[in-house]
């Protein structure tokens, strides 16, 4: 699949170099090889979930006992841990750092992932998390760096939206030529 | 049993290790006790408190951690259970008091008033200890069983569903908060280590 495996290597390094010493996870496609490089870290730990929202209470404990931590999730994981993000992270003042990766937007094709995008920014908005994109490898460290000394500042999370841009590194654009190129005689031309 | 008794029964255990509540009586009743800085109660996010107590049993292997959860609160972090099994920490002590009700908001019966197990399905998740009390001094044995087994267990206590007239405490949340961040620095540097997958 072609998950960039250059991206996550990037996204990865530049959780590493702010000392995140542990990664919460719940697999989705965009994830799979930020996921392994914590699996394969020996200094990482790494806290493969049932559901997201228990990575609130996790990186909760892992945050007052000492050590920095991210959540990998996609959208609808982050949907899904609101409660725990108002009633633990927000009420309590932790700084979170959740890497969520930004289905349903432009270029999605899987018709199931297609709701989720156009809720986020909302969501987020709503209960006032600060947010970053993350489209281009050349700004991944330093977004990643400054979310997290705000979140550390604020005591509170913030957000960066793993774009598919970012992490996938299928041609944009080319789903009909592509359509076209598989099937020669088709009757969908490049122009259909 | 009552939830108090059982608690007033293990205080004395609870005096450097890192203790982690649910909100409602547990909270109430453990501060009227008596608070330590070494204590910290989650008053809302319920089912979270297992997830805490697993964040920082993790990241901190050298202390020992207690969890006091409730049914109501387990209930709603069934899956929680597989991820406390799947790592397993040995310094996580999970004690779940179950009245087989939502005390704190009317006494509205839980599952585990018609029959659900909460001890059987912890096991069912993997937890490696498991046990289910219903008297003090049950519940000492087995809370000292655990602390002296090294492996993480799960102790259900059945509890009468009595507690406390009110449950707003003059503890600040974001004091309590602090204050328990600041005990667990003092304890000594955070250590990660290497744990199974």
């Amino acid at each position: 699949m072609p998950v960039s495996v250059d991206s996550s290597r990037i996204i990865y390094d530049a959780l590493k170099d702010c000392g995140v010493g542990l990664v919460s996870a719940l697999p989705e496609t965009w994830l799979v090889h930020l996921i392994r490089m914590a699996e394969e870290d020996p200094a990482m730990v790494l806290v493969r979930l049932a559901k997201e929202e228990e990575g609130v209470g996790i990186s909760a404990g892992a945050h007052l006992a000492g050590t920095k931590s991210a959540m990998l999730m996609q959208n609808h994981g982050f949907l899904a841990s609101v409660n725990g993000i108002v009633s633990c992270a927000q009420l309590y003042r932790i700084p979170l750092l959740m890497l969520i990766s930004h289905r349903g937007e432009f270029g999605e094709r899987d018709p199931w992932q297609t709701e989720g995008g156009g809720v986020t920014e909302h969501v987020l908005q709503a209960l006032r998390i600060p947010f970053a994109y993350l489209d281009s490898p050349s700004h991944v460290a330093h977004r990643i760096r400054k979310g997290l000394t705000l979140a550390y500042s604020s005591n509170k999370p913030v957000a960066l939206l793993l774009c598919r841009d970012l992490m996938w590194e299928e041609p944009e654009g080319d789903a009909r030529r592509e359509q076209g190129d598989a099937k020669p005689s088709g009757r969908l031309s490049p122009q259909a | 049993m009552l939830r108090l008794d059982a608690l007033n029964s293990v205080y004395d255990r609870l005096a450097d290790r890192v203790v982690i509540t649910i909100m409602g009586a547990v909270a109430a009743e453990l501060q009227a006790i008596g608070h330590r800085p070494n204590f910290f109660y989650l008053q809302h996010a319920m089912g979270l408190a297992s997830s805490m107590g697993l964040g920082v049993a993790l990241t901190r292997p050298e202390l020992s951690v207690v969890v006091f959860d409730g049914d109501g609160s387990i209930l709603m972090n069934l899956g929680g259970l597989t991820t406390l099994a799947r790592y397993r920490p040995k310094n996580l002590v999970h004690v779940v008091f179950d009245n087989e009700s939502l005390l704190s908001v009317g006494g509205f019966p839980t599952a585990t008033s018609t029959g659900s197990d909460i001890a059987g399905m912890a096991a069912a998740a993997g937890v490696p200890r498991t046990a289910t009390v219903r008297t003090i001094d049950d519940f000492v044995a087995a809370f000292d069983d655990a602390l002296a087994s090294q492996q993480l267990t799960t102790i259900v206590a059945k509890v009468d569903a009595k507690g406390p007239a009110g449950f707003v405490t003059d503890l600040a949340l974001l004091e309590n908060r602090f204050e328990f961040q600041r005990w667990l620095r003092k304890t000594g540097a955070a250590q990660p280590t290497h744990h199974p997958r």
